[in-house]
């Protein structure tokens, strides 16, 4: 049994009257890569961000490494943690490199390597001196990943953060961030509502529904019809499309 | 051409005084802004406050925000003992300053609220603290949009500090307002051409300053910086020497051509005496006798009457001795002022007809007004209407005129002459009465007190046996006649003279 990076311990998070996360209980070990799939409001984005204190749980705590990330200052959480979400957020008027060694210029480290980041996200050296609005989305969000990784940050949190990007793109780029994941020892946390994604990526898939963690099943599990109805419905759907499409091919070789 | 170069000599000092006035305003703006912008950005209740109570200082015309200063910094000053000045520069720059608040901080809060949600979130999320964020992504991003408010509020302060002349503030609307009241088209256009130019090559300098940082080109944002701390420090340049110290005297004159002539008159004087002169002219006759007593001015020419009605608060008419006199002594005692004398002429109120007019109507006295009144229209200066003397004529007469406006002296003589008023509150040394051929109407009730021209002298110089030699030979010399023709050579349509010009003309008539 590997340590144990996260620990989830009974966090609710309620906004209003609305219960976003249900009493929560997890535990997450070191160096896994963990999807978190659900419908839009299921609350898999805000018990995510928990983790790193953007959303502060109303009851229960987060452990990382055995301690509660909610002693200490929230900044400095957030520098050893990698967080990458959907609305990218480059800043504009900084360069790509600037963009890049952000993270350790605020926290007083030493200066980026820029370069190897920018090797270890697949984009050619020269991008550095350009503008954000001078890249295309999936070089931007690459940019956003080298941004994430370049404190040294073991634990990676990905919040829908292939949900703007064209399916060629996506496809790549998951592909790239789990060798990444493989490759940098990282934990990594996916937020998606795509099954086939969580499937493709993942050592773990978590099925979240109205705030709870409604299965927790390897992908080999899924497949074979195990972690239970909702998990289930959430599989036959990329199931039911390859189907089609194998039936489709058939049809045309006929 | 060249009364035009010669209008422009004047710019320099009060170039500076304005360039000094309208920056020290702007300065004090954006540090007051920006917190302000921060706050309403960040909490909306306190935002909408804040945005409203910028919006509501905008609504209020300005020359009466710097007006309402001049009250309010008095009654401040009794209740901390003394001491604030409630003229001149500090009203102008709170006046200037609370002008110059909304459009900074209102493009503050666009700035801020327009930036991306996901820009704050990844400065969240990759660890900065708010002051980091603040630092680094809101100043950055906020800072184009936040300079386009302060280029705005520039213009308006520029524009605006010429207003602060009328709170004794010398700034380029000297010579706007002095130039408006002898209809001295010249000066007033050497006026309004300095005040546009500082305007526009401020917007111009900032827009680059705007644009530089927008487009990331660090050498043309420096460069405007250093462009407009050069342009500061060369534009007030005219401040920085002040020689002479104890020997630079400031004459303060009202808003018309009488005040002006007499202020150069002695200027003149005291600077052969060897004193380095200053003016500041277009005073209202409620401030100048503050400013004089408290040190801001240190001579000027003010009338009897003014006095005894307005701040001696005297309601009876005596002898016109007895009450020179009596104002000496009041001067003396309430604030130290020195009354050196009065000149000799008297420049009273006085109500004025077409002559052909009064004799049609059989008018020839205020009690054969009285009668007449209501088919007739007053028209009266901008501040007569307000003054205790109007009170007191019409207690002694009981005058109902059809209409009553005011005008700006020199277009009171015009309203009265094209038949849009048929009676004005002329002044009596006005030498346009007997060039108009106007009737001025006799005073049988003794309601209106007497003029004399009076010679004062602020505390600090009472004593200054100089300063005084240097004034009193002025003492019972200037005849009403005298006068009347200094001031029609300024007033006068074609021909016009300037005051400096009159001064001059006036002094070789009266041999000094």
């Amino acid at each position: 049994m590997p340590a144990e990076s996260l620990r989830f311990d009974a966090v609710t998070k309620r906004f209003g009257d609305t219960l976003a996360v249900d009493t929560v209980s997890l535990a997450i070990a070191k160096g896994s890569f963990v999807a978190l799939v659900g419908a839009s409001g299921s609350g898999k984005s805000t018990l995510l961000q928990t983790i790193n204190r953007l959303i502060e749980p109303s009851e229960g705590r987060v452990l990382l490494d055995g301690a509660d990330v909610a002693t200490g200052p929230a900044p400095a959480l957030r520098r050893r943690i990698g967080y990458v979400f959907q609305g990218i957020g480059l800043f504009p008027h900084m360069t790509v490199a600037e963009n890049i060694a952000i993270g350790p210029r605020i926290a007083g480290a030493p200066v980026a390597d820029v370069d190897a980041l920018l090797d270890l996200v697949a984009l050619p050296r020269d991008v550095a001196t350009r503008m954000p609005d001078a890249l295309s989305g999936g070089q931007r969000q690459r940019v956003a990943i080298a941004r994430a990784l370049a404190p040294g940050a073991k634990l990676l949190l990905l919040d829908e953060a292939f949900g703007a990007l064209d399916p060629v793109t996506r496809d790549t780029l998951g592909g790239e961030i789990r060798a990444l994941h493989d490759r940098l020892g990282l934990t990594t946390i996916l937020v998606t509502h795509d099954m086939a994604e969580a499937l493709l990526l993942a050592d773990r898939v978590l099925v979240m529904q109205a705030g709870r963690i409604v299965a927790d099943a390897t992908p080999g599990e899924l497949l074979n019809g195990g972690g239970g109805e909702a998990a289930q419905a959430l599989v036959a759907v990329p199931r039911h499309q390859a189907e089609r499409l194998r039936e489709i091919a058939r049809e045309r070789a006929a | 051409m060249n009364a035009f170069l010669d209008a422009l000599g004047r710019v320099p000092p009060l170039l500076a005084q304005h360039v000094l006035l309208s920056a020290a305003a702007l300065a004090l703006g954006i540090a007051i802004s920006l917190p302000l912008a921060i706050l309403a950005a960040r909490r909306r209740r306190a935002g909408s406050v804040v945005l409203g109570f910028a919006s509501l200082v905008q609504t209020i015309p300005s020359l009466a925000l710097l007006a309402l200063f001049y009250p309010l910094l008095l009654w401040l000053s009794a209740l901390v003992g003394g001491g604030i000045p409630a003229l001149g520069f500090l009203p102008s720059l709170i006046a200037l300053t609370l002008y110059a608040l909304l459009p900074i901080i209102r493009n503050g809060v666009a700035g801020l609220t327009g930036i991306d949600p996901a820009v704050r979130q990844a400065a969240k999320a990759v660890g900065m603290t708010p002051a980091q964020t603040l630092r680094l992504v809101e100043a950055p991003l906020v800072a184009p949009v936040l300079i386009a408010g302060i280029r705005t509020a520039a213009v308006w302060t520029i524009g605006a500090a010429t207003l602060s002349t009328t709170v004794g503030q010398p700034s380029l609307g000297d010579m706007i307002f002095a130039g408006l009241q002898t209809q001295n088209w010249t000066l007033v256009l050497a006026g309004c051409f300095a005040a546009a130019g500082l305007a526009l090559a401020t917007d111009a300098l900032i827009g680059l300053v705007e644009r530089g940082i927008a487009h990331r080109r660090r050498p043309l944002w420096l460069g405007a910086c250093i462009a407009l701390a050069a342009g500061l420090l060369l534009a007030t340049a005219p401040l920085w020497h002040r020689g002479g110290g104890a020997r630079v005297v400031t004459i303060g004159a009202k808003n018309f051509s009488e005040q002006y002539i007499l202020a150069r008159l002695i200027g003149d004087r005291l600077s052969h005496a060897g004193y380095t002169v200053r003016y500041r002219d277009g005073l209202g006759s409620a401030v100048i006798y503050g400013a004089l007593s408290g040190g801001d001015v240190d001579v000027y020419v003010e009338y009897a009457g003014t006095l005894w009605t307005g701040p001696m608060r005297r309601k009876d008419v005596p002898d016109p001795k007895a009450m020179v006199a009596a104002i000496g002594r009041w001067t003396r005692d309430t604030s130290g002022v020195r009354l050196i004398g009065p000149l000799g002429f008297e420049n009273a109120y006085a109500f004025a007809m077409r002559g052909d007019d009064a004799q049609r109507r059989g008018i020839a006295s205020l009690s054969d007004l009285v009668g007449a009144a209501p088919g007739l229209k007053l028209g009266s200066d901008l501040e007569f209407l307000e003054r205790p003397e109007w009170a007191a004529v019409r207690r002694a007469y009981p005058l109902r005129f059809a209409a009553t406006t005011p005008y700006a002296p020199t277009f009171m003589y015009r309203a009265l002459a094209s038949g849009e008023a048929d009676v004005i509150s002329a002044f009596s040394s006005d030498g346009r009465i007997a060039a108009d051929r106007l009737t001025v109407l006799t005073d049988p009730r003794h309601a209106i007190p007497s003029y004399d021209a009076l010679l004062l002298v602020a505390p600090a110089r009472a004593k200054d046996a100089t300063f005084a030699a240097a004034l009193t030979p002025l003492v019972g010399r200037i005849p009403v006649a005298a006068m009347r023709e200094a001031n029609y050579q300024v007033d006068r349509d074609s021909g016009k003279r300037t005051p400096e010009q009159a001064a001059d003309w006036l002094a070789r008539r009266l041999g000094l």
